[in-house]
């Protein structure tokens, strides 16, 4: 049995002046204690589908499991057994750290001391502060006492709504560390970021864009499913760099990617050729050129053009 | 082994059982929200008590110490044994003795006096052989409610007079004017006033506090993290209000106390069955707060329908401002959906005018139903998913 299977849901808002389409009939599964990353930029429908996995919305069409049970009609079952972190901090503000902690415990027929082993890495750092309310607490502090109360009834599958989102780099990099430590205690975990860079610490991942599911694979599968060259390109003239490689046949497409431009190219033959004699042409500064392995944004991006 | 059988026999032996301990730490949040924020709770005990000193003493409707002419014509006995009474009395300050009509209208216009009583020539004279004599007030009508009042006030003084004069007579002297005032016979304001301060409370207390208090919790996020857990929608709804309860019990003493102590209103009839009452309309109030927060998405929201739906019509329709019969026939019938008039005349009967369960069984069966029909639609529109 797999603990969460999604069969083309489909979920469209409507109000009066508008429709919104958030997912148009999305299908995957998660296998038991596999990390399994939700990676699509804002608007992709990501936070829809974890409300249709948490029971909290209805889908208009398609069907989904969580942990066996289905999420409308056992929605009660599901609601015991699953943590459930939102992408706003949610917990109470004007509650301490450890207030919050005991509440979110006891809501879940358990206390702290029943399952402080499994929190207890994370728990640790936030302790010297459990008598601080949680408002006051920094954003990386915030997300790891969320992540405490949603562990803290040992659910067998976690939900975790952009986790990362708005943490500095060191906490999200301990973060990401906690999920692994959790996922060998055999919990399931679900989680959606707009980081790609992220996506290479899940064991699976979906990439999602405007409610359809691009692709599903391991990161390393997704990108060995790029076949097309790939080249990264830097000079002191970056604009009008860009503007005349765009202009050549050859190249499929070309994007700022931090400090170079990304450039697929249509063949494999005469690319650094083509390149250096745009460069001599442009007469372009500390002009750079090289061959580079594709990475999720780059795949990210040519899913998006098909 | 024997420690997992204690830990077992612990765990399943909380007095309250499973669903009690949620319920009782999700009491103790709600509790912790209301005392951490000092500022809500400061306003939420200190406003029935303004309320009350301000209607009290402040915003009364009584007029006492108006001033007063007299313009005695007659000078006998009785007419100087009446205006000795009415300048005795805490309406009215005598501020000067008048000889002519000219003088009044003089003194009217230069607006030091709201009243003058002037007696005819022959007062006395007129009452023993005719048995009939007259005395003119008049009255400054520019506010006529003060008018009013204050001539119902000198009438009733006369009156005291003529019943004095009439006891030990055979032949009774005419009675021209008859005021009665049941219950209240001194007019006091506070009688009306204590009621209505208190249905006005409790609602605004119960109903907007609850329903701002749901509704924060889906606006901060927090009820999507509750509703994903097993915590069952009817308990999370009923721990919401139990704090709000207590602090509406603590209103009520405050409000009893102020008006026993500071305004001299007794309490006539039974504390026990006036404070049940309240509690009574204290879930009312709830349940509207509860139906409130099913619909509103904002606190704003909440608020601004909480004080259209419930501020207003409690000021309007529960007869503490305004009385309902006075009211066109269609405004009397909407008025009877509004609780707190129900309330309202539960606190007068048992408060004021003393009276039993009996008087009031059937304003506290329609409170009853009100609350049940209210909580039932309340529950079963409480929201499992997210709208």
């Amino acid at each position: 049995m797999q603990p969460i299977t999604v069969e083309n849901i489909i979920k469209t808002y409507r109000t009066k002046k508008t429709t919104v389409d958030a997912l148009k009939g999305i299908s995957f599964a998660v296998n038991k204690g596999e990390i399994f990353g939700l990676i699509g930029p804002d608007g992709a429908g990501k936070t829809s589908l974890f409300r249709i996995l948490t029971t909290l919305l209805i889908a208009d069409s398609g069907h989904a499991t969580v942990d066996g049970y289905d999420v409308i009609k056992d929605y009660k079952q599901i609601r015991h057994r699953v943590g459930y972190m939102p992408g706003k901090f949610s917990l109470y503000q004007d509650l301490s750290v450890q207030e919050n902690l005991e509440f979110f415990a006891t809501i879940f027929n358990t206390s702290i001391e029943e399952n402080y082993d499994l929190v207890k890495e994370i728990y640790q750092q936030i302790e010297p502060f459990k008598t601080r309310k949680a408002g006051q607490l920094s954003g990386g502090m915030k997300q790891k006492l969320a992540l405490c109360c949603a562990l803290i009834h040992k659910p067998s599958v976690l939900f975790l709504d952009e986790p990362t989102t708005g943490v500095d780099a060191v906490s999200r990099k301990e973060f990401w560390e906690m999920l692994h430590r959790l996922k060998l205690q055999g919990i399931t975990i679900l989680v959606s970021t707009p980081y790609m860079d992220e996506a290479s610490l899940c064991d699976r991942v979906a990439l999602i864009q405007k409610g359809e599911i691009l692709s599903v694979n391991t990161p390393k599968g997704i990108t060995t499913e790029f076949k097309k060259p790939l080249w990264a390109v830097k000079a002191n003239e970056m604009f009008p760099l860009m503007t005349q490689i765009k202009q050549n046949e050859l190249v499929e497409s070309c994007y700022p990617f931090g400090q170079y431009h990304h450039v697929v190219f249509k063949t494999q033959e005469n690319i650094k050729e083509t390149l250096e004699a745009i460069a001599k042409k442009g007469n372009y500064t500390n002009f750079e050129v090289q061959a580079i392995e594709p990475n999720i944004e780059d795949c990210f991006m040519a899913l998006m053009k098909e | 082994m024997i420690t997992e059988l204690k830990n077992r026999a612990k765990k399943n032996h909380s007095p309250l059982g499973v669903g009690g301990k949620q319920f009782f730490i999700f009491v103790k949040k709600e509790w912790l929200h209301i005392w951490r924020d000092r500022r809500t709770l400061f306003i939420l005990i200190w406003m029935p008590i303004v309320q009350i000193l301000l209607y009290g003493f402040a915003l009364t409707n009584e007029v006492k110490n108006s001033n007063l002419a007299i313009f005695d014509q007659s000078k006998d006995e009785a007419t100087a044994l009446i205006s000795h009474q009415i300048a005795a009395s805490r309406y009215f300050n005598l501020v000067k003795n008048v000889y002519s009509y000219q003088e009044i209208e003089a003194t009217f216009k230069k607006g030091k006096i709201r009243l003058a009583v002037v007696f005819p020539k022959g007062f006395r004279y007129d009452l023993l052989h005719t048995n009939h004599a007259q005395i003119q007030l008049i009255a400054d009508a520019s506010d006529p409610n003060t008018a009013n009042m204050l001539t119902n006030y000198a009438k009733a003084i006369i009156n005291d007079y003529q019943q004095s004069i009439n006891q030990n007579e055979k032949l009774p002297y005419t009675i021209n004017t008859q005021l009665r005032m049941l219950y209240n016979p001194e007019l006091k304001g506070a009688y009306n006033f204590v009621p209505g301060v208190m249905a006005l409370v409790l609602m605004l207390v119960c109903a907007m506090m609850t329903s701002i208090s749901i509704v924060r919790e889906k606006e901060m996020g927090t009820m999507e993290v509750i509703l994903v857990s097993p915590l069952k929608p009817f308990r999370i709804i009923i721990a919401k209000t139990i704090p709000y309860l207590l602090v509406s019990m603590l209103n009520i003493a405050s409000i009893l106390l102020l008006s026993v102590y500071a305004l001299d209103v007794p309490i006539s009839g039974s504390l026990l069955l006036l404070i049940a009452e309240s509690i009574l309309f204290t879930i009312t109030s709830l349940s509207v707060g509860i139906l409130i927060s099913n619909t509103a998405k904002t606190q704003q929201t909440a608020q601004f329908t909480s004080v259209m739906s419930l501020f207003l019509p409690t000021l309007m329709f529960s007869g503490f401002l305004f009385p309902v019969e006075n009211m066109p026939v269609p405004l009397q019938i909407i008025s009877n959906i509004v609780p707190a008039k129900w309330y309202y005349i539960i606190v007068k009967s048992v408060m004021i005018k003393g009276l039993g369960f009996s008087a009031v069984w059937k304003e506290t069966m329609i409170l009853v139903v009100m609350t049940l029909i209210l909580l039932g639609i309340s529950i079963k529109n409480f929201k499992i998913r997210l709208g």
